[in-house]
């Protein structure tokens, strides 16, 4: 069932990479199995498995996001989309084209299965990953009794200004590669996979991962300028994940076993007046110095919190209201998230200044006990909220892995 | 009001910095601190032993390890119990750091608190080296915070006196009354908001947007009653809500009158009040149901410049350039809002085009980015 890679097929005209040997072997259009290729191994994740990929996968560079509403009241033409759309992303994370024959070989009065513009491009770490929002459940789709209940609805927290155009959907599809035109290839073909019965409500673009998923991963900045994510949870911590980040059969809703529920918050910032604040006052808001990352009080970056430091006079090192106070699992009883999300700039706001920020997706095994009780904390205490805004929110419940024969929708559709 | 600030801290910035800036004066003069390793403190329920006694100045890490069967605490204490540094709830067997920056030689003393009770098992330990103390306070500073705290004075008591008027008209049920002196009434806590958010309890009962609410918080103070005045008509609870506002407000004229300001929080005080203009006035977000932006803008405009003016001989001395870009910037901000002006107000936020709105982001940003370096230049 495995092709060629895109790579190799357009590997001759593409720009000298090293593969020349093995794209020269195969020649264009020649639709077969290929072995041993590095080129592939290193740079696909495998799209199928217990979890889905693109949840503890070590943070690729780019994010696509797109929130979509299903427009037919079908529950049959749902199924049957969830399974083209499983099927395309099973052959672009692998690197090939959305179909076969896509872009130039389907035909010159056809137009081109593949939209093609990551012809030549590797599979770049690409993965798809799939949630259900909460309005999937509403009853037209018979699925009512399969909403989870972690997949609330999530309460307004204080100083959200929420944007509904930004805000929830049906479905949602993330797409992450190391590539940003592989991850808008790949939302934009399902997307076309999906026209009259699915339509995109919003989308988000991201680059410069802010978060590490796994300890091989340097901890990123953010646009704050500061580390982000030093105290993740990373892949390597299965005790966490496993009970903190996958749901469980017997957590409610048997058929999310395996799965996960995602926050997406858009997180608009300030940043032209964060830049006017010195950098006793920055560090003193995150609770981090902005060298190394350590937390006040500490050495190195990945040195543990300690909350009961005290500087002169006993005021605590890390203020009440400091950032890493407030969202550490020490100050929240032990709580923590996995969090995967990506910067963005998206131009201008329209007043001259750049409408930036951090679109933050954050992976719990329940909503309710994880990501709400710390939201709820920041979005009341956090001096950091002096300097962002919530312009954007959404909630999916994100089933289990597939196998090769699997689709999206088995779980749900079970 | 600004969402939410960092009370405590910014009492203590203007200190806490000065501090700081002391310590690096003296880097230079003392050898590495540190070199030798971390400081080992082992602490039991009856000893506290302590690695060494006498260290070179700077930064000083300790390492306190609880051998003791009660939770222990460690203290670097200054002269007369004063706080350098600590490090509560250290569980038995756990150990805990604490990084103290001390620039001062002297006499300090070490102590464990086994049961986290007493005065604690105490050791003497003294400091050498470091820098003599930051030279006493300069005189330009406190004449800045002098004239400063006379402009506070003047505001508070206008605002004490605008929120009885204000409040009256709401209880009489005065609706026109009311509208008309509420933009006018906040002028004076818009002018002085950042010494106003430096009470935390008393900023978000007066001044708080329903936007910003946590659950179950009431919603009290201006807004309220703007919402009540200019959407949903007085409410049975509006007399109430009006009594609470003058309660407060007399609460917080009070405690102004107490507040110690450093010329860091003055410089602070400046660019907060541009910022709270370029997120929330430049935006519409502050007055969502009566519009009145432009009241506060020019309040915010008013306050910043009487810091700046506090503040004028010092930065003076020490970078008149920038003084000079400021007195363009203010005037340049304040020329266009000049343009809005109607009778004597403003117009609405709603009245304004983009391209309005626009231009006053962009002076705002010319004039915070330079407000931005008083406080390095004032903290020299």
């Amino acid at each position: 069932m495995s092709e060629v890679s895109r790579r190799k097929l357009f590997g001759l005209a593409g720009a000298g990479v090293a593969l020349a040997g093995a794209g020269a072997a195969a020649g264009i259009g020649i639709d077969k199995a290929t072995s041993g290729d590095a080129q592939a191994s290193t740079n696909t994740v495998d799209f199928h498995g217990e979890h889905q990929s693109g949840i503890v996968t070590p943070t690729q560079a780019n994010l696509h996001f797109a929130a979509l509403d299903v427009k037919t009241k079908d529950r049959a033409k749902l199924q049957e989309l969830l399974k083209k759309w499983t099927e395309a992303a099973r052959r672009m994370t692998a690197g090939q084209e959305v179909v076969p024959g896509g872009a130039i070989d389907g035909g010159t009065y056809a137009p081109p299965g593949d939209t093609g513009e990551a012809l030549d491009l590797p599979a770049s770490n690409l993965t798809l990953t799939i949630g259900f929002g909460p309005s999937l459940f509403d009853g037209r789709f018979g699925l009512a009794a399969k909403r989870p209940a972690q997949l609330i609805d999530l309460p307004l927290f204080p100083k959200d200004k929420l944007d509904p155009a930004r805000s929830g959907g049906d479905l949602c599809i993330q797409a992450c590669a190391d590539d940003p035109q592989v991850a808008v290839h790949a939302v934009r073909n399902l997307v076309r996979l999906g026209f009259g019965v699915t339509e995109v409500r919003w989308s988000q673009l991201g680059f410069g991962r802010s978060s590490s998923t796994s300890r091989a991963q340097q901890t990123p900045r953010n646009l704050f300028g500061f580390k982000d994510g030093t105290n993740n949870i990373k892949a390597e911590d299965t005790d966490f994940l496993r009970d903190g980040v996958w749901a469980q059969a017997g957590d409610g809703q048997a058929w999310m076993a395996g799965g996960s529920y995602l926050v997406a918050r858009r997180i608009r910032m300030h940043i032209e007046t964060w830049d006017r604040e010195t950098l006793d006052g920055q560090q003193g808001i995150i609770g981090r110095t902005k060298g190394t990352g350590a937390a006040l009080g500490q050495t190195a970056e990945f040195d543990e919190l300690d909350l009961q430091v005290g500087g002169a006079g006993g005021e605590p090192l890390i203020a009440e209201d400091a950032h890493v106070r407030l969202a550490s699992h020490q100050a929240l009883n032990g709580v923590r998230i996995l969090r995967r999300g990506y910067n963005f700039v998206d131009g201008s706001d329209g007043v001259g200044h750049l409408e930036a920020g951090l679109f933050f997706l954050a992976f719990n095994r329940d909503t309710r006990s994880q990501y709400v009780p710390m939201q709820q904390a920041l979005s009341s205490k956090d001096a950091m909220m002096e300097y962002v805004q919530h312009t954007g929110s959404a909630h999916f419940a994100v089933p289990a892995g597939i196998s090769p024969t699997g689709s999206w929708g088995d779980a749900l559709f079970a | 009001m600004r969402k939410s600030r960092r009370m405590p801290l910014a009492l203590l910035a203007g200190a806490a910095t000065l501090a700081t800036l002391a310590a690096c004066d003296s880097k230079g003069d003392t050898a590495a601190p540190g070199a030798a390793g971390p400081i080992k403190v082992e602490a039991t329920d009856s000893a506290c032993t302590v690695s060494a006694n006498t260290v070179a100045a700077g930064n000083l890490t300790f390492e306190i390890t609880n051998k003791g069967s009660k939770v222990t605490e460690f203290y670097l204490y200054a002269e007369g119990d004063r706080i350098m540094g600590e490090v509560e709830n250290i569980a038995p067997g756990l150990n805990r750091r604490l990084i103290v920056e001390v620039a001062d030689a002297g006499k300090y003393q070490a102590a464990c608190k086994p049961g986290m009770a007493g005065n604690g098992i105490r050791s003497e330990f003294t400091v050498t080296g470091g820098a003599a103390k930051a030279a006493d306070a300069d005189a330009q500073k406190a004449a800045a915070t002098k004239s400063y705290a006379d402009y506070v004075a003047n505001n508070t008591a206008a605002l004490e006196e605008e929120t009885a008027k204000f409040v009256d008209a709401v209880k009489a049920g005065k609706v026109d009354e009311a509208k008309a002196g509420y933009a006018r009434t906040r002028v004076y806590y818009e002018r002085i908001e950042p010494v106003a958010e430096k009470f935390g309890d008393l900023d978000p009962l007066i001044d708080a947007r329903e936007a910003d609410l946590q659950q179950g918080q009431a919603f009290t103070g201006f807004h309220r009653l703007e919402k009540d005045l200019w959407k949903q008509g007085l409410q049975a609870d509006s007399p109430q809500i009006a009594d609470k506002l003058l309660t407060d407000v007399k609460d917080l004229v009070a405690k102004t009158k107490t507040l110690q300001l450093t010329a860091l929080d003055l410089a602070n005080g400046a660019k907060e009040l541009m910022d709270e203009v370029a997120t929330g006035k430049i935006t519409g977000e502050e007055e969502t149901f009566s519009h009145t932006d432009l009241w506060d803008f020019q309040a915010n405009l008013d306050g910043s410049k009487g810091a700046v003016t506090a503040l004028r001989p010092l930065l003076a001395a020490k970078d008149a350039a920038l003084v000079s870009t400021l007195d363009k910037e203010f005037a340049n901000v304040q020329a266009l809002l000049d343009k809005t002006r109607v009778a004597d107000g403003f117009k609405f936020y709603t009245e304004l085009s983009q391209d309005q709105i626009k231009e006053f982001a962009s002076a705002v940003d010319g004039l915070a980015e330079p407000l931005s370096k008083v406080a390095e230049v004032v903290s020299k």
